[in-house]
């Protein structure tokens, strides 16, 4: 046992730099929180994959991460998935990396899917937890539609576990960061989806909303596009994220990007507040493991009262405005 | 143009799920059906054609012997044939077994363009068409918000809907295409249809006709094995207010007491 841990990669998210605002590149939370992770597991090391300016690499650092490998080249911004498979695979043939740690959304899963494929690796996604065991790391899943709690270990390969955001949470644990590049030859079959536009989206100024402590989400019961007007009030008095059910993105009352579900986001914030929701199982698949919940709805026999920690069976409209109220005047 | 829809029968979501000894979910005991996010898959592939992409479709699944009524299902949609892959030593099989299994198949049936759900309602892993393009060497394109095929230039053009961005994505045929369920509503069949459909030609096939070996596939050469599974323990239920004017104030002061306000 004198060799040093093996590595765990951490595929790191990052928002790059924005030259126009001199807003210089950060680190997604989620990132953060797998680097937590991987130092239960071994020697945490992260990828970049784009630029990964100073602030970046420090940062990645303070969170553990003694080697940040960075591929930067066009390919990884230009093409889908592909070349971060390449990216991975190449930093794991160079023999140290004993796990790979990727975020459980669209993307990781994906880039995780084909690493896998690649190495002959066993994968586990949406992880809620993972610990060290005997034989590798223990992964805790929500399935079917989160109503159980599965462990599994990866048996084959070097194991690829795609972890939840608030799976961990961020903990400083300063090293003396070291950059190494990476060079990459990109396989062909990598380079086949191009990405021709790409139109960034308003940024809402709120936290995102997979790795927000709190999220206020609206449904039907908010009856409008405006009316989601108290549902963000709500949000912005409480620090957190707006979300929304598919019965509300489906009017187009709020953007699909907030959908809460088995075909939107999957959430776990410390608070979820549901307004006019009525907790359909689909729903209820993205938010179940949040830690405390309100709920908030007109229908006292709406199952999203059996989640609920606290229920208020009443307006929305009435109730939102009035705990804002509430809030503001505790705080003045 | 061949165009192969993948599908999946799955357990029906709103029953009770259970789990059998060997910690495989137990699907002879829930009433199955065609899952609902692979019927808009199967919509945008008859809609190509409907709109005048001359193409065959062929759905291709995977499963035990019931899941041939996925098959018909989207059969009753539209298209020309199905392909069901059927064998006792799948049971058991991980992402990548089934993913194995399922580029053997494709290659088996030859394509241009796969079409996939944007998940499974039961798995929900949404790696599969991932690790199939891996498998294949083609380009994939997951979470399709429409798609537009141009045979002659021989691409495929797919408009994405992401946190922040959207995004415009072209790749050269083949490729696999993966769709979500903002791509149109899925058309019921009529009586009619679901007569028709059950005539069109389904062709099983075994792991030998695929060239896999057993060995290669279920429980034993699984890359992840599950330790446990258990419910979820369920929530204390919490405390109800009727809203008589005051339930702000409870909301205030519990949100308070938690930290939250
Ligand atoms: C394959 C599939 C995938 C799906 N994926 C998702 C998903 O990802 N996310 C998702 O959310 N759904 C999803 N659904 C849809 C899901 O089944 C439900 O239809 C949906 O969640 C309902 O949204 P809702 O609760 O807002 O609306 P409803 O079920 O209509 O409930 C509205 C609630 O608002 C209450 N209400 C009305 N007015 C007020 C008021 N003024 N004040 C307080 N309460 C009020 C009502 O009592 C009711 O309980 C999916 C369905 C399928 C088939």
């Amino acid at each position: 046992m004198s060799d040093p841990a093996p590595q765990v990669l951490v595929l790191v998210e990052t928002v790059p730099a924005d030259p126009a605002t001199g807003r210089s590149g950060t680190v997604r939370r989620p990132s953060l929180e797998q680097l937590t992770v991987a130092r239960r597991l071994g020697t945490p090391a992260a990828l970049v994959c784009g630029p990964a300016d100073d602030d970046v690499v420090a940062v990645l650092g303070q969170h553990g991460a003694a080697t940040v490998y960075v591929v930067d080249a066009p390919e990884v911004g230009g093409y889908l998935v592909g070349p971060k498979v390449d990216a991975v695979a190449a930093v794991v043939d160079r023999g140290d990396v004993g796990c790979v740690l990727v975020t459980s959304n669209p993307e990781g899963k994906e880039v995780g899917g084909r690493v896998a494929v690649r190495l002959g690796s066993g994968i586990v996604t949406d992880a809620v937890d993972v610990q060290a065991g005997d034989g590798g790391p223990v992964a805790t899943q929500a399935v079917v539609a989160g109503q159980w709690l599965a462990t599994s270990q990866v048996v084959r390969g070097v194991p690829v576990i795609a972890v939840r955001p608030n799976a961990a949470p961020v903990e400083p644990a300063p090293v003396q960061a070291v950059v190494e590049k990476v060079d990459v030859t990109f396989a062909p079959s990598s380079l086949g989806a191009r990405v021709v536009s790409r139109t960034p989206r308003a940024t809402t100024g709120r936290p995102e909303l997979t790795a927000a402590p709190v999220v206020v989400a609206g449904g039907r019961g908010v009856g409008s596009a405006a009316g989601f007007a108290v549902v963000e009030a709500l949000a912005d008095a409480l620090g957190g994220a707006v979300g929304a059910s598919r019965a509300a993105t489906d009017e187009s009352w709020y953007g699909h990007q907030f959908q809460i579900g088995q075909t939107g986001k999957t959430v776990a914030p410390a608070l979820y507040v549901a307004a006019g929701i009525s907790g359909a199982i689909q729903h209820r698949a993205g938010m179940q493991s949040a830690r405390t919940v309100v709920a908030v709805n007109k229908d006292a026999k709406a199952p999203i009262f059996a989640l609920a920690d606290l229920g208020v069976v009443g307006d929305l409209h009435t109730v939102l405005p009035q705990v804002v109220a509430e809030i503001a005047r505790r705080r003045a | 143009m061949h165009v192969v829809v993948l599908v999946k029968h799955v357990p029906e979501p709103t029953a009770t799920w259970s789990f059998a000894d060997d910690l495989t979910l137990d699907r002879a005991a829930v009433e199955g059906r065609l899952s609902e996010l692979d019927e808009y898959a199967v919509e945008q592939a008859v809609r190509l054609v409907e709109s005048g992409l001359d193409a065959r479709i062929t759905y291709l699944t995977l499963g035990p012997a019931k899941a041939v009524e996925g098959l018909r299902k989207a059969l009753s949609m539209g298209g020309d044939d199905g392909v069901h892959v059927v064998d006792p030593a799948v049971h058991g099989s991980d992402a990548l077994a089934t993913s194995l299994v399922l580029a053997k198949a494709l290659q088996h049936t030859g394509f241009d363009l796969v079409l996939a759900g944007m998940a499974s309602t039961d798995a929900e892993m949404s790696v599969l068409p991932a690790m199939l393009a891996e498998r294949l060497g083609v380009p994939q394109v997951t979470f399709g918000g429409d798609l537009a095929v141009d045979a002659a230039a021989g691409t495929v053009t797919v408009h994405r809907d992401g946190d922040d961005a959207t995004e415009e994505v072209v790749a050269a045929l083949p490729a696999v295409v993966s769709v979500t369920d903002r791509t149109g509503q899925p058309r019921y069949p009529s009586f009619k249809a679901i007569m028709a459909g059950k005539k069109k030609p389904v062709q099983t096939l075994t792991l030998a006709d695929l060239g896999v070996a057993p060995e290669q596939v279920g429980a034993a050469a699984a890359g992840v094995v599950v330790r446990s599974v258990a419910v979820r323990p369920p929530k204390q239920a919490g405390q109800v207010v009727v809203d008589d004017g005051t339930a702000a104030a409870v909301v205030a002061d519990f949100l308070v007491a938690r930290g939250f306000a």
